[in-house]
């Protein structure tokens, strides 16, 4: 998993069928000083995360894992990032 | 595996359910010589790691739901050892 904040919406009408109904976010990922880094991705919004939240992501595999276990009868999704979960706070302790 | 130093952890109220009762930790992959290499991960706690401790990060998907038992859990990243001690051999044999 890896730290993002969202930074916008992206609306796609045409899509593959298996991403029907899906909210699309854009997330800049960040680092445990909310600084950017790295170009932004869009991501599959699983937990109706809103504008300016640091979200948690995840990638890859494990990205389409969430979607898929919500709707039963899917077995592909094309979906390699996820937001699947909304950061209350990060405690970052350590300087290195 | 990879080396990295716990800088902090993330509470996030919001989240995938299989990630309940998980502690989160953010994890700076760092190299031989401990310096920071890129973004930070965070990743699900199994050995009670705290901040500034040198662990070993499992970076792989399918070994962490392996470990969790939890077929469907989006993880990507676990915090599998706390490292005690590096010792780094030269070429000729000898320890540094």
């Amino acid at each position: 998993m890896y730290l993002g904040r969202v930074i916008g919406t992206v609306w796609a009408t045409r899509r593959h069928q298996a991403l029907e109904g899906g909210r699309m976010v854009l997330v800049q990922p960040i680092d445990d000083t909310k600084e950017p880094v790295g170009q932004p991705l869009a991501a599959l919004d699983t937990v109706g995360s809103g504008a300016g939240e640091i979200v948690l992501y995840v990638t890859a595999y494990e990205a389409a894992m969430p979607w898929l276990e919500s709707h039963p009868g899917l077995e592909v999704a094309g979906v390699d990032a996820s937001v699947i979960g909304i950061v209350d706070r990060v405690d970052a302790g350590a300087s290195t | 595996m990879i080396l990295g130093r716990v800088t902090g952890s993330v509470h996030a109220t919001v989240k995938n359910p299989h990630l309940d009762g998980h502690r989160l930790l953010v994890v700076k992959p760092v190299d031989l010589a401990g310096q920071p290499r890129g973004r930070p991960i965070v990743s699900i706690d199994r050995v009670d790691a705290g901040v500034g401790d040198l662990v070993l990060v499992c970076r792989e998907g399918s070994s962490a739901r392996f470990v969790l038992d939890d077929p469907d859990s989006p993880v990507q990243a676990m915090v599998l050892a706390v490292v005690d001690d590096l010792v780094l051999h030269d070429p000729d044999g000898k320890d540094r």
